[in-house]
């Protein structure tokens, strides 16, 4: 449920779904998200600059000579959007990921918190069906959720000063998939050679919030011949 | 005839902006844009363009450029020490805010840029640069934008289109704010901190850091104790939120800011004073002066009159 909407300073506005981080809030955020998406391409309000779900909030941008912040409340709180059928747009998809200890560089750490064998987590990884809860940070970068509950672990103490681009890595309830080379403090457990962003596309990003990811395993031969595809 | 300017040197943080890139931050695509967005409409209406093309932004000191090909008019502005150098080597010293006409053989030399970080260079008809995703602003940290989302480097060559003009030059009285009062409005954890720390960040001086560039802008001041949690869930991030790390010292966040964050955030700086913000120099001590909503849409009648 939407439970309040407060002003970020004078161009935007951010709609509070409530403290919890679960599927059902996202799916609530992600509701509103694909409402005001759908209001502006269909330029029912004008002035949106930018729409930014996360996992229990939805931050709405907007341009100050264009629209006020009371106008878009009003706007949402006069259209009851839950009840509002948009087409069914999220999708699942299948992502080829490569566990091979060059590139599960947190496989021993993991194994000495989680008191599982490598083999244990990565039947523990692929079985799970992924919610994309939310995309960011840098362009495409996924935060995928949940994991199972006996693979949780926290962040590195020391964050990697680099860590290359496809790397999947975990963290408390989450997965996420590094879309470009950058520093980093989650667990790595596998690299994808799956390119999920590129801007010269006309679908930039693979993923949208609210699809589903499902991992699939392939060897370090076939990663090989996938990247030079 | 093929027209261009060949970059001989290309300033430390020379890029091509726009407006900003829009509707893309759910996908982790951050709008970009020019940093200082009057001074940045001023070059395009010095040449005659409309307000929204593409310029060439330059922070501290900009590119050596040479030019090929048929008589143009341009503009650097901002507040800028550049030269124009003519064929026969004359030196000409440059004027900020002018437009002035530019013929083959030419060298424009932006050496600085004058107690403000951000200058523009625009030419009349644009650049012909490339749209990526219906804007020409560079993301440089993700390769987004024209020149495949780089900076300039030497031996660049930007074309621009064929002009064909008979402009006049064209002048604008400008000066920057040099008021080091930035209005900002209250951010949704402010109440994360405590009342202590909310008065002192609303009244004593914010020194601004070399830490600085598109992305944000670090500042140095009284430490600020966060009360509730060093980090709140990952929430997406607004243009201007100035944001509290475990370390206490605030950070702004600018046109180049990571889409979401897990920070809590103290305040943020209302439109109008932003393009006032991007301009002071690390070094600078600013103060943060809280204001509520009225005053900043008020203040923003008054900032969109300089357009």
């Amino acid at each position: 449920m939407l439970k309040k909407i407060s002003n970020i300073g004078d161009c935007g506005i951010t709609c509070d779904f409530g403290d919890e981080v679960n599927k059902n809030t996202n799916k609530e955020v992600i509701k509103l998200f694909n409402f005001i998406q759908d209001s502006v391409n269909r330029r029912k309000i004008k002035g949106i600059l930018n729409y930014t779900p996360s996992y229990n909030k939805l931050i709405i941008n907007f341009e100050l000579g264009q629209i006020k912040s009371n106008q878009i409340i009003e706007f949402i709180k006069s259209n009851d959007y839950s009840k509002i059928n948009l087409p069914e747009n999220t999708k699942t998809v299948e992502i080829p990921i490569c566990y091979d200890e060059e590139f599960a560089l947190d496989i021993k750490r993991l194994e000495e918190k989680t008191k599982l064998n490598f083999k244990e987590i990565v039947s523990k990884h692929l079985e799970t069906n992924f919610f994309v809860y939310m995309i960011g940070f840098v362009p495409g970068q996924p935060f995928l959720g949940d994991l199972n509950k006996n693979l949780y672990h926290d962040r590195l103490d020391t964050p990697r000063i680099r860590i290359n681009k496809g790397s999947v890595g975990i963290v408390e309830k989450f997965c996420t998939i590094y879309t470009f080379e950058s520093p980093g403090g989650w667990n790595i457990i596998g690299r994808t050679p799956f390119e999920l962003f590129n801007i010269n596309k006309t679908n930039t990003s693979i993923l949208s919030p609210g699809d589903t990811v499902k991992f699939k395993s392939i060897s370090k031969k076939e990663f090989t011949l996938f990247k030079n595809e | 005839m093929n027209n261009y300017f060949k970059v001989l040197r290309p300033g430390i943080n020379s890029t091509f902006q726009d407006l900003g890139r829009f509707g893309l931050q759910h996908l982790g695509i951050v709008a970009s844009g020019s940093m200082d967005q009057l001074s940045f409409c001023n070059s395009n209406k010095l040449v005659g363009n409309k307000i929204s093309e593409g310029a060439l932004e330059f922070a501290y000191q900009g590119p050596l450029l040479e030019m090929n090909g048929e008589n143009a008019l341009v503009a650097v502005s901002g507040k800028v020490n550049f030269n124009l150098i003519k064929k026969n080597s004359e030196i000409i010293k440059g004027k900020s805010n002018e437009s002035f006409q530019i013929s083959n053989g030419d060298k424009i030399d932006i050496l600085s840029t004058i107690n403000s970080v951000y200058g523009y260079f625009s030419i009349f008809g644009g650049f012909k640069i490339e749209e990526v995703k219906g804007s020409v602003s560079t993301l440089v940290k993700a390769k987004i934008g024209p020149n495949n989302g780089n900076k300039l480097k030497i031996d660049d060559k930007i074309f621009f289109k064929k002009s064909h003009q008979t402009n006049k030059s064209k002048k604008i009285e400008f000066d920057f704010d040099k008021d080091n009062t930035i209005r900002v409005m209250q951010g949704l954890q402010v109440h994360y901190f405590s009342k202590k720390s909310q008065d002192d960040f609303f009244s004593k001086e914010y020194k601004v850091t070399k830490l600085t560039d598109r992305m944000g802008m670090r500042l140095e001041g009284v430490k600020l104790e966060n009360i509730v949690n060093k980090n709140i869930k990952s929430e997406g991030i607004t243009k201007g939120s100035i944001q509290v790390p475990g370390d206490g010292q605030p950070i702004i966040l600018l046109s180049d800011h990571p889409t979401i964050g897990g920070y809590p955030k103290i305040a943020n700086v209302i439109t109008a004073d932003y393009d006032k913000l991007v301009q002071k120099t690390p070094g600078t001590t600013i103060k943060f002066k809280l204001v509520n909503l009225a005053v900043a849409e008020n203040a923003f009648q008054d900032y969109v009159r300089k357009f």
